[in-house]
C-alpha cells in the first residue's frame, strides 16, 4: 500500500519542467567537480616518494606489451603452459588408465561370479565405469598441469597485459578490446568466458563477444587437441623435439581460433552487428607475487574439480548410453552400428568418420567426453587393458579404423570450431534472453565447422598430396 | 583472560567468518569499490569464503554474498562488481548502483587502492552523494609502502566524513578495525557527514524544488536529493525506477523495519 499524496508522473513531469531550465552542461559541471574534489582530497593525504619498484614493473611492462616483442612473448609463453602440460601429462594418464582398467576387470569378473545377469556387468562396468575411467584418465592429468600454470599468469597479472597487447587487433574487427579479457576467460570455461562479457559495456559488442567466445578450445577441448597433437604430431617428429612440436600444433589451433574470433566478429560487425568499436581505459594491475595456497585451492578446487565432475556426470550416462547402443541389436546390427553408418557418409565428406560425429552428437552436454566417447565407440565390446599409451591408441585408430592426417587435422579443426557445449549454449541464452542470438550462437559455429571440415577435405582429396 | 567488560569492548569483539549463512542477518553491508583493489579479498578475508581473487580488472561481474559475525550481531556482506563510476550505463556499474539504491544497505564499505588514491576517490564520493553510511577501506598499504607511497589516513577520513582505514587484505592486517567501523556506522553509533560536492546554485535551486514532490511520493526514501539530481540529469533508469513504483516501494519498506533478507534481495532480483 502507497501512502503517495504525489504520483510518479507529477515529479517526472516537474523534474522535465525543471530540467529544460537549467543549463545541459551541468552534468559535465558536477564529474568535472567530483575529479576536482578527489584530487584536492588525493593531494592533502598522499605524500610519495621515489622508489624503485615501480619502475620495475614499467620496464617489465615495457618488453611485455612492447609493440614488438609483446605479441611473440605471448606465443611464447602460451607454447611453454602447453608444452609442459603435454610432458608431463602423459605417464600420470597412462597410470590412471592402468588402474581404473584393472579394476574394471577385476570387478567385472566379480560380479559374473556372483551371478548378476551379463547385462547389468555390461552396463554397469563396461559402459558407466568405462566412461568415467576414460573422462579421469584423459582429462584429470593435463588439467591439473594446465590450471595451475594458467592461474599463475593470471595471478600475476599477465591477462590484461594480453588483452592490451590484443586491443588493436579487437578494434580493427570492430569489436570490444576486452573481448581478448572474455577470451581468455573462455579458455577455462566458454560459459565462464560468455558470463564475463559482462564488462563489456556496449550491447553491440557484448553480443559480438558471446557469439564468438566458443572459437578459443576451453579445458574441455583442451585433452582432445592435446591427444590429437601427441598421437599424430608428435610421433612424425623425433622423441627429443616431439613434445615441442605438439605444443607447437597446440599454439597453432589456439592461434587459429583467435583468427576465427576476429574473422568473425569482423564480419559480424559489417552485416547484423555493424557499428563502431568504443573506446575504454584498461587499467594494468601491478605485478604481483602469486601466493601459492591460493592457486592451488583456486585452480585445483574451483576449476579442475569443478570441471571433472561436471565431465563426469555427463560421462556416466553417455557410457550407459554408448553400451546400450552397442549392444542392442535391430534386425541383426546394433544400434551404434545402425547410427554411425547414417552418420558416416556426412563424416567422411567432411573428412572425418561416423564414429567421430557419433561421437560429438553424444557429447553435446559436455565436450569434454568426446575423446573418451569415441575411443568407447571403436573398441566395441573388446576389452581394453592394453588400451592406455597414446601409441596404442595411435595403433588403433591409424591401423584399425583408418585415420589419415587429414582425419586428425580435421578433427582438430571440429572441436576447435563447433558448437558450444549445452551449458554455454544455455548460459548464452540467459546472458542475450534472446532465442535468435542462443541459436545464431549455437548454429553459427557449427555451420561453420563442417565448412571449413569440408574445404579442407575436398582441397585434400583434389590436390595431388 | 578476558573480563565482562572487556568483551563487551568492540576492540575485543572476534569476527567470526560464516561462509554464506546469510540467514536472519542484523545488517546488510555492501561492498564496493574499483576494479582490482582487492575487493574480492577483503570479502574472503571476511565471510570466510573463497571466492575467486583475480588479478584483473573486471573479475567479479556478478554479486556475491557472505556472511560475518561480530560483536554479537549477524552481517550480510554483499561484494559489488568493480567499477569506476555509477554514472554511466554499464551493466556492471548498474548492479552496484541499484544495490546501493534499492538494496539500502546499513553501512558500504569502499575499497580503495592506495597507491591510486585519486582516481579511486571519484568512486567513493559518489557513493558518499548516494548514502550517508560509508566507511572508506584504504587497501593495498603494502603495495603503497613498496611504491614510496604514504597516505594519510586519518586526515582523508576527516575530509570525507566517514571513516577511513587502512588494511591489507591478503594478510587481514586491519581488518578488525574495519570491522568494528563497519559495525559504529551501521548500527548508527558512528554519525557521519559526508563529503558532498556542492551543485551550481540553479541546480541547487531545482533540487530544492524536486525533493519535496520526491517526498511526498515517497516519504522516507533516504537518498532523494540523489535521485532528484539523477532526474535532473535525465537518467532513464531512475526516471524507470520512479514510474514502475519501485522507488515508492522501496520508502514503503523502509519505514517498516521488515527482515532484512527477503525484500532486498528482491528489491535487486532485475539486477542479477
Amino acid at each position: 500500500m502507497t501512502s503517495a499524496s504525489v504520483t510518479p508522473q507529477a515529479v517526472l513531469d516537474r523534474s522535465d519542467e525543471l530540467r529544460r531550465g537549467l543549463d545541459g552542461s551541468f552534468r559535465d559541471y558536477m564529474v568535472a567537480s567530483l575529479y576536482e574534489r578527489a584530487g584536492e582530497l588525493a593531494g592533502r593525504s598522499v605524500r610519495e616518494h621515489g622508489s624503485g619498484k615501480w619502475d620495475f614493473d614499467q620496464r617489465i611492462d615495457r618488453i611485455l606489451t612492447s609493440r614488438w616483442l609483446g605479441l611473440p612473448v605471448m606465443l611464447l609463453l602460451l607454447g611453454a603452459v602447453f608444452w609442459v602440460t603435454i610432458l608431463g601429462a602423459n605417464i600420470p594418464s597412462q597410470m590412471l588408465a592402468n588402474a581404473f582398467f584393472a579394476v574394471e576387470a577385476a570387478a567385472a569378473s566379480w560380479f559374473e561370479s556372483v551371478g548378476a545377469p551379463w547385462w547389468l556387468t555390461g552396463l554397469v562396468w563396461h559402459g558407466i565405469f568405462r566412461g568415467l575411467a576414460w573422462v579421469v584418465s584423459v582429462m584429470l592429468p593435463p588439467m591439473a598441469i594446465f590450471f595451475p600454470v594458467f592461474t599463475i599468469l593470471e595471478d600475476l597479472g599477465y591477462l590484461p597485459r594480453v588483452a592490451f597487447n590484443l586491443d588493436w587487433l579487437f578494434r580493427k574487427a570492430g569489436a570490444h578490446g576486452k573481448q581478448a579479457l572474455t577470451m581468455a576467460m573462455g579458455f577455462g570455461c566458454n560459459a565462464a568466458g560468455v558470463t564475463s562479457t559482462r564488462i563489456i559495456d556496449s550491447p553491440r559488442e557484448r553480443l559480438l563477444a558471446i557469439l564468438t567466445n566458443n572459437f578459443v578450445p576451453c579445458n574441455g577441448r583442451f585433452p582432445t587437441l592435446i591427444m590429437l597433437a601427441v598421437i599424430f604430431v608428435a610421433a612424425a617428429f623425433p622423441p627429443a623435439v616431439a613434445a615441442l612440436a605438439a605444443a607447437a600444433s597446440v599454439v597453432a589451433v589456439v592461434l587459429l581460433g583467435v583468427c576465427f574470433t576476429l574473422g568473425v566478429s569482423w564480419a559480424l560487425s559489417r552485416s547484423l552487428l555493424s557499428g563502431e568499436a568504443s573506446a575504454f581505459t584498461l587499467e594494468m594491475p601491478p605485478y604481483r607475487r602469486p601466493s601459492v595456497l591460493r592457486i592451488l585451492y583456486t585452480s585445483l578446487i574451483d576449476r579442475t574439480i569443478f570441471v571433472l565432475g561436471r565431465a563426469m556426470l555427463t560421462a556416466a550416462p553417455a557410457g550407459a548410453l554408448i553400451w546400450i547402443l552397442a549392444n542392442t541389436q535391430a534386425g541383426g546390427v546394433t544400434l551404434a552400428e545402425r547410427s554411425i553408418a547414417l552418420l558416416e557418409p556426412l563424416g567422411t565428406a567432411i573428412g572425418l568418420d561416423g564414429v567421430i560425429l557419433l561421437a560429438y552428437v553424444i557429447a553435446i552436454p559436455a565436450n569434454e567426453i568426446v575423446v573418451p566417447t569415441m575411443l568407447m565407440c571403436y573398441l566395441g565390446g573388446a576389452m581394453m587393458m592394453d588400451i592406455t599409451t597414446y601409441e596404442q591408441i595411435r595403433e588403433v585408430l591409424v591401423g584399425q579404423h583408418g585415420w589419415t592426417l587429414l582425419t586428425a587435422v580435421n578433427l582438430m579443426l571440429f572441436s576447435l570450431l563447433h558448437n558450444p557445449c549445452a551449458t554455454t549454449i544455455l548460459t548464452i541464452w540467459k546472458e542475450t534472453r534472446s532465442a535468435r542470438w542462443t541459436a545464431l550462437g549455437a548454429l553459427m559455429p557449427l555451420g561453420l565447422a563442417f565448412l571449413v571440415c569440408l574445404a579442407t577435405a575436398q582441397a585434400v582429396r583434389l590436390l595431388p598430396l | 583472560m578476558n573480563t565482562e567488560a572487556c568483551d563487551g569492548c568492540p576492540a575485543h569483539a572476534q569476527l567470526a567468518e560464516m561462509g554464506v549463512d546469510i540467514a536472519n542477518c542484523d545488517h546488510v553491508v555492501a561492498l564496493a569499490g574499483n576494479p582490482n583493489t582487492g575487493k574480492s579479498s577483503v570479502f574472503n578475508a571476511l565471510t570466510g569464503l573463497r571466492q575467486h581473487v583475480g588479478n584483473w580488472t573486471g573479475k567479479t561481474v556478478t554479486r556475491a554474498e557472505g556472511a560475518f559475525g561480530y560483536g554479537g550481531k549477524r552481517y550480510k556482506l554483499v561484494d559489488l562488481p568493480g567499477t569506476y563510476s555509477l554514472l554511466s550505463a554499464s551493466q556492471d556499474e548498474e548492479i552496484s548502483r541499484n544495490f546501493l539504491l534499492f538494496g539500502q544497505p546499513d553501512c558500504t564499505v569502499v575499497v580503495v587502492d592506495a597507491t591510486a588514491l585519486e582516481r579511486n576517490l571519484n568512486l567513493v564520493l559518489q557513493v558518499l552523494e548516494i548514502t550517508d553510511r560509508a566507511v572508506v577501506c584504504v587497501n593495498l598499504m603494502d603495495e603503497a609502502k613498496r611504491k614510496g607511497i604514504d597516505v594519510d589516513v586519518r586526515s582523508l577520513s576527516r575530509d570525507l566524513g566517514v571513516p577511513a582505514v587502512p588494511t591489507v587484505a591478503r594478510t587481514k592486517e586491519g581488518l578488525a578495525e574495519l570491522v568494528a567501523s563497519v559495525a559504529g556506522v551501521a548500527s548508527g553509533e558512528t554519525k557521519t557527514s559526508p563529503s558532498r560536492v556542492a551543485p551550481p546554485a540553479e541546480v541547487r535551486e531545482a533540487i530544492d524544488g524536486l525533493v519535496p514532490l520526491i517526498r511526498g511520493m515517497a516519504p522516507g526514501l533516504p537518498s532523494a536529493r540523489w535521485v532528484a539530481l539523477r532526474l535532473l540529469d535525465g537518467d532513464h533508469k531512475v526516471r524507470e525506477a520512479l514510474l514502475s513504483g519501485e522507488l515508492a516501494g522501496l520508502a514503503d519498506r523502509q519505514r517498516q523495519p521488515a527482515p532484512v533478507d527477503a525484500s532486498k534481495i528482491k528489491a535487486i532480483a532485475g539486477a542479477q
